[in-house]
C-alpha cells in the first residue's frame, strides 16, 4: 500500500506546539495534509457479507442501538440501601456531536426514578400569588410551547477533580454528569402571569414528586426569564429518569435545581433553606465559611477524544474533540494545548453554538509518538475564562466539591494509552 | 361614530384591558384552600409550614431505634449511611471535614422538612407529626444543641439557634 504524499501547507500544519494544527487544517471539507495511515488490507479481500445474503430483522416499535453497541452504556454508583440515590453517567468519549441521547443523557435521583401516572400527576402553583392554579398534563400541552436546546450540569460533575491525587477514571466516569438535549415545553413565566405574582415574592420553591420531594429555591428573576416547565426531551416525552412527565429548565444553572418530577412552585419571600441548598450543593471553603446559591455552570470544557479507554493506535494525525460550555451564554473560543498548556492553538468550533448549550470543538493534531498533555480552554461570550485547576483551588480550597469548572489533563504516553493526570 | 367603529373600538378597548395581564390560555384551575394544605410539606426557616404537635429527643430516642438507627448507626454515628452527628466547630482547614446536621445545617426547620418529605428512606412520608418532632428533637439533642427534655414545637423549633447559622455567604462571580 503506498499513498501519495502532499505537502502540507506550513501555515496550517503547525499552530502551537507537540503538533497542534491550525483550526482551519483537518477538518471536514478542508484538503488533509499529509497521509493517515491506511487500514491494513484483509487477506481475503472484500466480500459479501451474510446480512446481504438473507432479509434482516422486521420493524420493531421502538428502535434500539445496534447490538455491538451495548458498551455505549452509563455507569452508576449508589450508596448502601439507597439502590435509586446516585448518579448514572453519560459516556461522553463515546459520543459525537452535541446532542445527548435520551437513554444516554446523565440522571442524578436522590430517591429512585418515580413510576407516574401522567393522568394524576399535578402541578400546584401556590404562595404569594393572586390565583393558586393547579394544572395537569393534560392542560399543559394546549399551552403554547417553545424549544431549546440547553446543556445540564450536575453541580457535583467532575467533583474528582478537587482531590489532591488524579484519580485514574476516564470522561464519562470523571465528567459525564453533563449532557444537552432539545427540551420543548411551556414558558414558566406565562403560568406565573397567569397565577398573579405578588410583588413580595421574591423566590420559587420548585418540588419534585418523587420519594425524596426534592426541593430547591429558584430566584424569580430566573423564573421569569427563561425558564421552561418542560414535557418533551428531543422530541419524546421526558424519560422518567429525567423528570417525567414534567421537569423544571433553568437553562445555565445547576442540574440540582431544575427539579425533575415537578408537583409544586410556591411563591415566597425568602429562600426555603431546603436541604439540598444548605447540606449539599454548598461549597465549603478552608476558612470554614461556604458559598451558598452558587446558581450558574460556570464556563468549563473537557476533550473527550482522544481520553482514556480511547488510545492511540500510532503516531501521525488526529483529531482532537471536546465539550465546552457555559452558564452565562455562548461559547466564543476554545483552546487546545498538547504540551501541558505552554503553547495553546484556537480549536474549530462546530455550529451551532448556542447559548447555554454544549459546543463541540476540533482540533487537528499530528502526534509525534512521544508523551503529551493535552488540555482544553474554554472562553465564553462574557468573557468568562476557564481556570486552571490550580487557580480555582487556591480560590475555594480541595472541599468544595461542587461547581469544579478547572482546566483538565489527559497524559498520552508513548505507547498511546492515555490517562487522567495534573499537569 | 358608525357601528363599525364602534365595534372595532370595543375590541381595541377588550384587547388593551387584557394586555394588562399577560395573555394566556387560562386553563390553570383554581386550588382550594385545604388542598394546598394537603400538598404543601415544606417548611421554612421561620417555621411557616410547621404542622401542630411537639416531641421531646427522649421520646425522639425510641422513634430513631425503631426507624433509623438501621442505616444511621447508633446515637447517629453513621454507616452505612450518612453521619448524622459531630464534626462542630470543625470545619475550618484543609482535612475533609465531618458536615453533618449538627456541624454544617444553618436551620433546624431544615431538619425537620428533610426528614418529614424524604425518610426514612425506605418508607418516606409515614412518621406522624409528633415522631417527626420526636426525632427532629433527638439528632438536635444528640449534637448538643438542645436538651433531653426540651420541647420542639412548632413555636420552638424556629427559634433553635444551629453551631453554624452564620457559615454561609451568597456566592458572588470570582468565588
Ligand atoms: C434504609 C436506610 C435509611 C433509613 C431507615 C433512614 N435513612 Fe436517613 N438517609 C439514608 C440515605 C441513603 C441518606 C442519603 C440520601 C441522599 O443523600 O440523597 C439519608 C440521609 C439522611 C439525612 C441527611 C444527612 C445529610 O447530612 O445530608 C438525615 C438528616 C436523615 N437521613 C435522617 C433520618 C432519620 C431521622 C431517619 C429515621 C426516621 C432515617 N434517616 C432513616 C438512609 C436511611
Amino acid at each position: 500500500m503506498k499513498r501519495r504524499r502532499r505537502t502540507p501547507t506550513p501555515d496550517l500544519e503547525q499552530a502551537a506546539g507537540a503538533g497542534l494544527m491550525h483550526r482551519r487544517a483537518f477538518i471536514a471539507g478542508a484538503a488533509i495534509a499529509g497521509a493517515v495511515a491506511a487500514e491494513p488490507a484483509r487477506a481475503e479481500g472484500l466480500a459479501v457479507e451474510p446480512w446481504m445474503t438473507a432479509p434482516g430483522s422486521p420493524f420493531t416499535g421502538y428502535g434500539q442501538p445496534s447490538r455491538f453497541e451495548a458498551g455505549v452504556a452509563r455507569v452508576f454508583a449508589n450508596p448502601p440501601n439507597a439502590p435509586g440515590s446516585g448518579a448514572a453517567r453519560t459516556p461522553l468519549h463515546r459520543l459525537q456531536g452535541m446532542i445527548t441521547p435520551n437513554g444516554l443523557h446523565f440522571e442524578r435521583s436522590h430517591s429512585g426514578v418515580p413510576d407516574i401516572d401522567p393522568d394524576k400527576h399535578r402541578l400546584l402553583i401556590h404562595g404569594l400569588v393572586t390565583r393558586p392554579l393547579v394544572f395537569s398534563l393534560e392542560t399543559l400541552s394546549r399551552y403554547p410551547m417553545e424549544s431549546r436546546i440547553a446543556f445540564i450540569e450536575c453541580g457535583g460533575n467532575s467533583a474528582q477533580l478537587y482531590q489532591t491525587e488524579a484519580l485514574d477514571a476516564d470522561a464519562q466516569r470523571l465528567h459525564g454528569l453533563v449532557s444537552c438535549a432539545e427540551w420543548t415545553g411551556v414558558r414558566l413565566s406565562t403560568l406565573l402571569d397567569e397565577a398573579g405574582v405578588d410583588p413580595t415574592a421574591l423566590w420559587v420553591l420548585a418540588e419534585g414528586g418523587d420519594a425524596a420531594g426534592m426541593s430547591r429555591s429558584v430566584p424569580i428573576a430566573k423564573a421569569m426569564d427563561d425558564a421552561l416547565i418542560a414535557l418533551y426531551q428531543n422530541g419524546e416525552r421526558i424519560r422518567p429518569s429525567n423528570g417525567y412527565p414534567m421537569r423544571l429548565l433553568l437553562p445555565g444553572y445547576e442540574g440540582n435545581m431544575q427539579v425533575k418530577w415537578l408537583r409544586r412552585l410556591k411563591l415566597v419571600e425568602t429562600p426555603v433553606m431546603t436541604r439540598d441548598e444548605t447540606a449539599k450543593y454548598t461549597l465549603l471553603r478552608p476558612d470554614g465559611s461556604a458559598l451558598q446559591f452558587v446558581f450558574g455552570t460556570e464556563v468549563k470544557s473537557v476533550i473527550t477524544q482522544p481520553s482514556p479507554e480511547l488510545s492511540l493506535k500510532e503516531p501521525g494525525l488526529h483529531e482532537i474533540s471536546g465539550l465546552a460550555w457555559s452558564g452565562a451564554g455562548r461559547i466564543v473560543k476554545v483552546e487546545v494545548s498538547a504540551d501541558g498548556g505552554r503553547s495553546w492553538a484556537e480549536a474549530h468550533l462546530q455550529q451551532p453554538i448556542l447559548s447555554k448549550a454544549l459546543t463541540r470543538f476540533r482540533l487537528g493534531w499530528r502526534w509525534d509518538g512521544g508523551p503529551a498533555v493535552l488540555q482544553s480552554r474554554a472562553t465564553d461570550e462574557e468573557g468568562n475564562v476557564q481556570p486552571t485547576r490550580e487557580a480555582l483551588l487556591a480560590r475555594r480550597g480541595a472541599r468544595a466539591l461542587y461547581h469544579f469548572n478547572g482546566v483538565a489533563s489527559w497524559g498520552v504516553a508513548a505507547s498511546g494509552r492515555v490517562t487522567h493526570v495534573y499537569a | 361614530m358608525s357601528m363599525r367603529e364602534a365595534a372595532a373600538l370595543a375590541l381595541l378597548l377588550a384587547l388593551a384591558c387584557a394586555g394588562a395581564r399577560a395573555e394566556g390560555p387560562e386553563l390553570g384551575r383554581p386550588a382550594t384552600p385545604s388542598e394546598i394544605a394537603r400538598f404543601d410539606i415544606s417548611v421554612g426557616p421561620d417555621g411557616a409550614g410547621l404542622p401542630p404537635g411537639s416531641g421531646t429527643a427522649r421520646e425522639g430516642r425510641v422513634v430513631y431505634e425503631a426507624r433509623c438507627v438501621a442505616c444511621h448507626g447508633e446515637k447517629g454515628e453513621g454507616k452505612p449511611n450518612d453521619r448524622l452527628v459531630g464534626g462542630v466547630g470543625a470545619l475550618a482547614g484543609q482535612k475533609p471535614a465531618t458536615k453533618t446536621v449538627g456541624s454544617y445545617w444553618p436551620y433546624a426547620t431544615t431538619v425537620f422538612d428533610y426528614v418529614r418529605r424524604a425518610m426514612p428512606f425506605d418508607a418516606p412520608k409515614s412518621l406522624r407529626d409528633e415522631d417527626l418532632y420526636a426525632v427532629t428533637a433527638y439528632l438536635l439533642h444528640l449534637n448538643g444543641v438542645i436538651g433531653e427534655d426540651a420541647t420542639v414545637d412548632a413555636a420552638t423549633l424556629p427559634k433553635i439557634v444551629m453551631p453554624n447559622r452564620n457559615g454561609f455567604a451568597p456566592f458572588a462571580p470570582g468565588d
